[in-house]
């Protein structure tokens, strides 16, 4: 359909307002909300994704276009929740314990976001209980972790152990990033998966929760 | 503030020379900085391993062989001078105690190489900027605050003989302006508030040392320079972007001298160069041998100006050749070994062409360094009176320098690049003159992430 493609292409070029409007286009000439957030939004994304990772867009670009695709999903929500839509899956990311870096988390956020995934941030410095405390709460499917220093990297470890000893790690898969981590790292402290990148990192939580595109 | 610097130290740009500077600096057992010769500057951190309490016993043995492996390569290597650098980690400085005892340590290995085999050294010590615990950040008051100053105070008291902070006010807008390429948050992060927040903490600082008899080194750009760099190379920021930051950065830097921080610069400060002109004080550097703590466009041309040459920080594992500490500090040995003999043979004018040329073309944040790029950013930044109109001017500068190179065909600027230098200007263009008028409007922008009494505002 070609006011989906015109959608996905204005997303991919960050035209907020031109966004929104066609959103309200499509809604109103009758287009399900979940085919305006999978063929636009979603299709729209992925090639912003596709074009960061080759190197045609920097960030900047790139936020860009979530503003552009956040301002639709802020039309889009109600009719999602009301049609009993399905999120893609609710992601939760933290930087660990002792660990004041968050720009790589900000940055694997972001592109989960992009990606269509529901994002819990509990930014950073995070101990394991409050990891706990919040996987309880919010339920995500996915447990994001980072960390950047050789001293705070264990803390990966320590956070699994807790969520293991309150008996939720059967419900929650749990992925790691950071300079000093590798997939080494994380099979050694039993983590589902590693991303060296907050591109791959899309990856693997497609991967992990059987998405497709 | 005491001292503003409104003339170059260093006027001339082909003064500006690796090994010299036009106030050198004495420190520790008898080690003078600037002074024709340029030494190693020997980092470290620890593998991957706990740091708390229960596991002390383990990270001092560590420190303790690094100490013994420092000693015993300087001796092999017959090294004319040395600097080691203590980087403390986060839990070593909310425990000033620890820190301090790690301090000790490593200045007992240094006096010791002293006076068993008269090693001219010092001990660099670097506490870690724990204020920005909470969000927004509370810079001026908290115990992050009070344990800070204690950790300055009990290492200066353990041994330390300059003392040095990679501080981060200001990071907290500057990081979210980077990641969405926004000039306005970036000038005014670095030019409003950072200089805001170094003013208050260099102070606290210099008065620690002066208690101390103890040198007051200098600040880091780094969590905001070297953030854009890292970015840059993971290819999420244009690297002209990384590279007017960078630029732009050095005022933020240049408030602790103002301060009365009388240098060595903190080796991950790449502003270094510009500093030296505007101070004339000596300045570490990192390049091509810190490659074991992260990646960087600039590993020749940022020796070029160097009174110290660094490994910013490699983690004490074994290699084949011994501990990696060692390693490095035989490749920083023979390094400068290299310097030291194109000052001895006269032919340092031609070593530092060949650092600068080899790297220049290639990148724009290897352009911005060269000496004849620093002189000039360094000029326009001490013909202005206020620290945002220097920031602004030095950014404007480095867009210039960057403009021109690519239209003479000296640098290699893809059209994206070119683009964005572009873009660049455009919004240094339309920033206002008044900082008070940026201000409303930053405070609109990013008022939920920056506490206004964490910068006296
Ligand atoms: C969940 O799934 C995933 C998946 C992928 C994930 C992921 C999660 N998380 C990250 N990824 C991955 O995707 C991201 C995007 O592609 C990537 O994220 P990155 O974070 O790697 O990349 C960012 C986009 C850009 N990279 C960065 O911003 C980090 C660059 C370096 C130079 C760096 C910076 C800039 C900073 N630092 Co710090 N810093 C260093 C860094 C050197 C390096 N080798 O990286 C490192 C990590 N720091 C170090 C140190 C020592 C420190 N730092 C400190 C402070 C800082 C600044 C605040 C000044 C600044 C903050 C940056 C920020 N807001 O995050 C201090 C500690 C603070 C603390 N409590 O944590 C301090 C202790 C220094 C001091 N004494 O003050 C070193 C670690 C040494 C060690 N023992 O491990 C270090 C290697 C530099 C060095 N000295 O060599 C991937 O890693």
């Amino acid at each position: 359909m070609k006011e989906l493609q015109d959608l996905a292409q204005s997303v991919e070029q960050g035209q907020v307002q031109k966004v929104s409007g066609l959103t309200q286009q499509l809604l109103d000439s009758g287009v399900s909300p979940q085919t305006i957030l999978n063929d636009g939004l979603i299709a729209g994304m992925t090639v912003v994704g596709q074009k960061m990772r080759s190197g045609e867009m920097y960030l900047p670009e790139v936020l860009q276009s979530a503003s552009a695709m956040h301002g639709s999903l802020k039309i889009l929500k109600p009719h999602l929740v009301r049609e009993g839509a399905q999120s893609r899956g609710k992601i939760m990311v933290g930087t660990v314990k002792g660990d004041m870096h968050d720009i790589g988390k900000n940055l694997v956020s972001i592109m989960l976001q992009g990606a269509g995934f529901d994002i819990v941030d509990l930014g950073l410095n995070v101990s394991p209980q409050k990891f706990v405390e919040a996987i309880s709460a919010h339920q995500p499917a996915i447990l994001g972790l980072s960390a950047m220093l050789t001293t705070t990297m264990l803390n990966m470890k320590t956070t699994i152990e807790a969520i293991n000893a309150a008996g939720l790690r059967s419900s929650v898969k749990v992925i790691i990033g950071g300079a000093p981590v590798s997939q080494k790292f994380a099979d050694e402290i039993g983590a589902d998966g590693y991303a060296r990148d907050a591109v791959l990192a899309v990856d693997k939580v497609k991967q992990l929760l059987g998405v497709s595109a | 503030m005491s001292v503003s610097f409104r003339a170059l130290s260093v006027p001339d740009p082909s003064a500006l020379m690796f090994g010299r500077a036009s106030k050198p600096v004495s420190c520790g057992f008898g080690l003078e900085l600037g002074n024709g010769q340029v030494y190693p500057e020997l980092n470290f951190t620890l593998p991957t391993m706990v740091l708390d309490e229960s596991n002390w016993t383990a990270v001092v043995a560590h420190y303790e062989e690094i100490g013994t492996s420092i000693q015993r390569a300087a001796k092999r290597l017959k090294l004319p001078g040395l600097m080691v650098e203590f980087e403390l980690l986060p839990p070593m400085t909310e425990h000033p105690s620890w820190g301090a005892e790690i301090t000790a340590i490593l200045h007992r290995h240094l006096k010791q190489a002293h006076e068993n085999f008269g090693l001219p050294c010092a001990l660099r010590v670097t506490p870690t900027d724990i204020r920005d615990v909470t969000r927004p950040p509370e810079l001026r008051s908290g115990k992050p605050l009070e344990a800070l100053l204690r950790s300055f105070d009990e290492c200066a008291a353990a041994g330390a003989d300059v003392l040095s902070i990679e501080s981060v006010g200001a990071k907290e807008v500057h990081d979210e302006a980077l990641l969405y390429g926004d000039l306005e948050g970036v000038i005014f992060a670095l030019g409003v508030l950072a200089p805001r927040d170094m003013d208050f903490l260099w102070n606290k600082i210099v008065a620690v040392c002066s208690a101390h008899t103890v040198v007051p080194g200098a600040d880091s750009a780094c969590g905001f320079a070297n953030t854009a760099m890292q970015l840059s190379s993971q290819g999420m920021l244009p690297e002209v972007l990384a590279a007017v930051v960078r630029a732009a950065s050095a005022v933020r830097s240049l408030v602790a001298y103002e301060c009365g921080a009388r240098g060595p610069s903190k080796d991950c400060a790449y502003e270094g160069p510009i500093l030296k002109a505007i101070t004339g004080t000596p300045i570490a550097m990192e390049g091509k041998s810190a490659s074991c703590a992260h990646f960087s466009p600039v590993g020749n041309v940022a020796a070029a100006m160097c009174d110290l040459w660094s490994n910013e920080s490699v983690q004490n594992v074994r290699l084949l050749s011994g501990p990696a500490p060692e390693a490095y500090l035989e490749l920083l040995a023979y390094d400068c070994r290299l310097f030291n003999q194109a000052l001895k043979s006269g032919t340092e004018r031609a070593y530092q062409d060949l650092l600068v040329e080899s790297d220049v073309h290639l990148s724009p944040q290897a352009y911005i360094l060269s000496p004849l790029s620093t002189g000039r950013i360094a000029s326009a930044i001490v013909k202005e009176s206020n620290h945002y109109a220097m920031t602004l001017a030095a950014a404007r500068e480095s867009v210039l320098i960057l403009r021109e190179a690519g239209q003479k065909k000296e640098l290699d600027l893809n059209s994206r690049e070119v683009e964005w230098l572009e873009r660049i200007s455009r919004d240094l263009d339309a920033l206002p003159v008044d900082e008070q008028q940026l201000l409303v409007a930053m405070q609109e922008r990013y008022g939920h992430l920056f506490s206004a009494a964490s910068y006296g505002l």
